[in-house]
């Protein structure tokens, strides 16, 4: 055996591809091309933390030129001073203009001109499974000044509703999430810009959460149009309140469903009586049914259907599961009170 | 934030090469992409699977050649991948880069096993291999396969010619999966160039990494990262790990091509090789710049008129604009290298050639290599202070299977069979055989290109200066003289040479030019102690691969510290010698195509000392007397010198 590795020149995958496509309207831009492209628009960011597995540092997208940035609202931005610095080693100091609390996005401000900018398209299609993408982030901090931040490949592999937590703490959004096949949500990627392989922006690396249920790590990006919902929520000044959104219980008999009494440690949520006239009586549910999930999540205890209502926040449908002689019914109670009925 | 090592691991066992499969067939997906792009409608979405439907039935047939080239180029790399098992100690990967059997991988994964291990390649049969040289600083080692001179092998890329984004593939042996020696390949992009990654106090420091999203697992270490065509870009040896236990998370480190490189000549010497410093530290200012924070007054930086507060501008020809990207360049070059460093002060640009010197002292390096505790300690060493990372404590590696051998042991009795012969100890060398085998291959070179034998009468070198001004040299047993337009003088050439470094300004170009003689006319091994030092670049044409390097002969003579920079062809390209350690030396730089006199000799040389040039010569003539010096002048027996 001889060495092999001079046979194929550099790339021949790709440059025969490439000259395939010389018919087709335009020539595609390298991956290469294509971060370096979108990496000049990624913000290294740098506030509060440090102690005790909170890191210090996440990533930000800039999202029009005249420096607004676009990250995940977390403990690293509970700073006076919010370091942010650009692709090519330009540091600013971020100004904290506002927060979507239930999409856990902030908005920052630098005073910058001409900045590069990655739109935040509203309209954008939700990905479809499969899709292949691009995660440009400031994982672990590895890249400092100047440095790019790192780029990882893989593909959406769901659109799923979010139901997630962080050690004992929820996550509040529930709505549509990309969930990626590669391990995009690292220590410092919150924020990270999700692209495709054009360069635009289709989402925001979230948080580092753990799946509801199964306890993994979860690899998820918010869509980039609710991204640009939250943007221009916190812009016009509507979402700086925490949105009604609450991680206490919620008792569901403002629903017009009584459960057996909390006697147990984990006393299962049984039905004791349906309120007539309620939502719960109109959707059908009876005494005796025995619930098993609150809007997809499964409820083991009658304290985690608490927690599962009082994790939606106000005006979202509630969608109930229970278990009726040994076969599962669904139920649409409509939606969610503002504040807990009557005991 | 944490990155440890991934070699040596461990004994539990997953499936997990249907992952690996899983991305093969990514690939296939990613390469029928860049055909769909541009044909795909604004508002479809990007790569969607109805797109790539639509792209692959317009080019299947190219997407499909495409990717059987691909999983061609993987197969046959993955050939050259080496499944190394050390025992109850562990193990991990290697790639070989050379037919005879040389192989590269991690210090981390041989220092446990220490000098023999058992190596399995793709073909499914086990090799005996043994250890060769090591490098605790960087993470490398090399190791020789014995059994064969086929080997299949590949070879090393230009690391700086990798780009973010570029395709590459991991072949190697993740979680000690290959009990059939089949290497595991997971492919992924580059996700980051010129990265930094801190060092476990004074070694395993990855400066001026690649940074990948191919899966880079505890095994994997030491096996090869490769580029699109199979290329060796990297050796994979480390990864951030962080709450989601020791397995991948997207974020691999590998050590660049270019940086093995630079050690390649002295690890294939058997040595213990030790990085470099700069005598120097720098910080960034307020206002950006990288300036000097501290200085050592003993460094060859400060005697050349670097000084705190400096800025530094560029080092070994590539700019300095972070201290990551000072630390990058200085943690890829080997202890000993001479580089160019520019600095600025005050406006003013200067540039200047400093010596690097080494970070460790040799006892202090042996005793890493032995595992510091003793020679039954298994586990790296860590910064005092440093607390354990999740998953970085590596198996202890007791019990009765361990392998007794250490690197600075005398050849035990365990030795296979096939590995008999192949070591000799000796303090500084992780192997002295290698060393002996890479000086004779020098020495040979050397004859070969000069043809000079014993007997042998004074050689008389006549020309001018490259400002017209007359000079002669005589060189013989006895002495050397020099004639020059400042005066003439002489050397003994049968006693020590450290108390005469004539011609004044010199810094010892007689003593220089005698033990070059001596070189050419009886070989490096009379000289004294001579070893086989390693490589260094003699001449660098842009392009890092394209770097010509050139093999170090070391010796000890007479006093003196010699150092020989020999080409492949066997052509002496420079002398260096030191009259004390720590002084500047005498840098005698020849010209081999100016070969006028057409015995071999180079027809012209530069001498610099202390950072000035002393003089360039031109010789018009070179006399190599047959007859001994006590016989009466013969006429010049070129025949016999060009025989």
């Amino acid at each position: 055996m001889t060495s092999h590795s001079r046979r194929a020149p550099r790339h021949a995958a790709w440059l025969a591809v490439l000259l395939l496509s010389a018919a087709l309207p335009a020539r595609a831009a390298t991956p290469g091309e294509t971060i370096a492209g979108a990496a000049r628009s990624v913000v290294k960011i740098y506030g509060a933390g440090g102690v005790s597995g909170l890191e210090a540092y996440q990533t930000g997208v800039l999202v029009n030129p005249t420096g607004h940035v676009v990250t995940v609202l977390s403990t690293v931005l509970d700073s006076d001073i919010i370091d942010c610095v650009l692709d090519d080693g330009r540091r600013f100091a971020g100004r904290l203009i506002g927060a979507d609390p239930r999409r856990e996005v902030a908005v920052l401000a630098l005073e910058g001109e001409e900045l590069p900018a990655l739109p935040l398209a509203a309209d954008h299609p939700r990905l479809a499974p499969g899709t292949r993408v691009l995660a440009l982030s400031n994982l672990f901090g590895v890249a400092v000044g100047d440095e790019r931040v790192s780029a990882q490949h893989g593909v959406v592999a769901a659109v799923v509703p979010l139901d997630a937590r962080r050690g004992a703490y929820e996550a509040p959004y529930r709505g549509a999430v990309y969930i990626l096949d590669c391990t995009t949500n690292n220590p410092g990627s919150p924020g990270g810009a999700l692209i495709d392989w054009r360069g635009r922006l289709v989402g925001l690396l979230g948080k580092e959460l753990r799946a509801n249920a199964s306890g993994v790590w979860l690899n998820y990006a918010l869509p980039v149009d609710e991204v640009a919902k939250a943007y221009d929520d916190i812009i016009a000044g509507r979402a700086t309140a925490p949105a009604a959104v609450s991680t206490e219980r919620f008792d569901p008999a403002a629903l017009g469903v009584i459960l057996l009494p909390d006697l147990l440690d984990k006393t299962p949520p049984f039905i004791e009586t349906v309120r007539t006239g309620s939502p719960a009586a109109a959707a059908g549910l009876r005494a005796d049914d025995l619930l098993v999930a609150v809007n997809g999540r499964a409820v083991p205890s009658r304290m985690a259907v608490q927690q599962a209502l009082g994790a939606l926040a106000v005006g979202d449908p509630v969608r109930v599961s229970v278990v009726r002689d040994g076969a599962i019914v669904d139920c649409d109670l409509g939606p969610r009170p503002a504040a807990a009925g009557a005991p | 934030m944490r990155a440890v090592s991934v070699g040596s691991e461990c004994r539990r066992k997953e499936p997990r090469r249907w992952v690996e499969r899983h991305r093969l067939h990514a690939i296939a997906v990613m390469v029928a992409w860049v055909v769909a792009a541009p044909a795909g409608a604004d508002e479809t979405n990007v790569g969607s699977p109805a797109e790539i439907a639509e792209a692959a039935a317009v080019v299947a047939d190219a997407v499909l050649a495409a990717e059987r080239e691909r999983v061609g180029i993987m197969a046959r790399a993955a050939e050259a991948a080496v499944a190394i098992f050390a025992g109850e100690a562990g193990g991990g990967s290697g790639v070989l880069i050379s037919p005879d059997g040389y192989a590269l991988t991690n210090f981390h994964v041989v220092q446990p096993a220490g000098l023999a291990m058992k190596c399995g390649l793709a073909d499914g049969r086990l090799y005996d291999a043994i250890l060769v040289g090591l490098d605790p600083t960087g993470d490398l080692a090399v190791v020789k396969l014995v059994g064969r001179d086929d080997f299949p092998w590949a070879a090393l890329a230009d690391s700086d010619d990798v780009a973010v984004g570029d395709p590459c593939f991991a072949a190697g042996n993740p979680f000690l999966l290959a009990t059939d020696f089949q290497p595991s390949v997971s492919a992924g992009i580059v996700s980051g160039v010129h990265r930094y990654q801190f060092p476990a106090g004074t070694i395993l420091e990855y400066a001026d990494c690649l940074q990948v999203d191919a899966a880079i697992n505890p095994g994997n270490s030491g096996g090869a990262l490769f580029d699109a065509t199979g290329r060796v870009i990297g050796i994979n040896g480390r990864a951030s790990f962080e709450k989601r236990g020791r397995v991948n998370v997207g974020v691999g480190y590998a050590i660049s091509a270019n940086q093995v490189r630079h050690f390649l000549g002295s690890l294939k010497g058997g040595r213990i090789v030790d990085h470099a410093t700069l005598g120097a530290t720098v910080a960034t200012a307020e206002d950006g710049r990288v300036v000097v924070s501290d200085i050592l007054e003993s460094s060859s930086a400060y005697r050349r008129g670097l000084r705190y507060d400096d800025e530094v501008v560029a080092l070994a020809g590539r700019p300095v604009r972070t201290v990551n990207a000072f630390k990058n360049i200085l943690g890829t070059l080997p202890a000993g290298w001479q580089v160019p460093l520019v600095f600025r002060r005050g406006g003013q640009q200067r540039e200047i050639e400093v010596r690097l010197a080494a970070v460790h002292p040799q006892a202090e390096l042996a005793a890493i290599v032995a595992g510091e505790g003793g020679p039954r300690q298994r586990r790296r060493p860590r910064a005092p202070g440093k607390p354990p990372a999740p998953g970085e404590e590596q198996p202890p590696g007791e019990g009765p299977g361990a392998p007794g051998p250490q690197p600075q042991r005398p050849e035990p009795p365990s030795l296979p069979e096939a590995l008999r012969g192949l070591h000799e100890a000796r303090p500084g060398y992780a192997n002295y055989h290698f060393n002996v085998v890479e000086r004779q291959r020098v020495a040979a070179a050397i004859a070969a290109h000069h043809r000079l034998e014993r007997p042998a009468g004074p050689w008389r070198l006549v020309g001018r200066l490259v400002d017209g001004e007359a000079f002669r040299i005589e060189l013989s047993d006895r002495r050397g003289s020099i004639d020059l337009p400042t005066g003439t003088t002489t050397v003994d050439a049968t006693g020590e040479l450290d108390a005469n470094p004539s011609p004044p300004g010199s810094g010892g170009l007689l003593a220089a030019l005698l033990v070059w003689r001596r070189l050419l006319l009886d070989g490096p091994d009379p000289l004294g102690r001579t070893t086989y030092w390693g490589a260094v670049v003699a001449a660098a044409p842009g392009a890092a691969h394209a770097a010509v390097y050139a093999d170090v002969l070391e010796a000890a003579v007479a006093g003196v510290e010699v150092r020989f920079t020999v080409m492949a062809d066997g052509a002496v390209a420079g002398i260096d010698l030191w009259m004390a350690p720590d002084a500047d030396p005498c840098e005698v730089r020849f010209d081999a195509a100016a070969d006028r006199a057409g015995n071999g000799l180079p027809g012209m040389f530069e001498v610099r000392h202390a950072g000035t040039t002393f003089g360039r010569f031109r010789i018009d003539e070179v006399v190599m007397e047959a007859a001994a010096e006590t016989a009466p002048a013969a006429p010049a027996d070129d025949g016999g010198a060009e025989r």
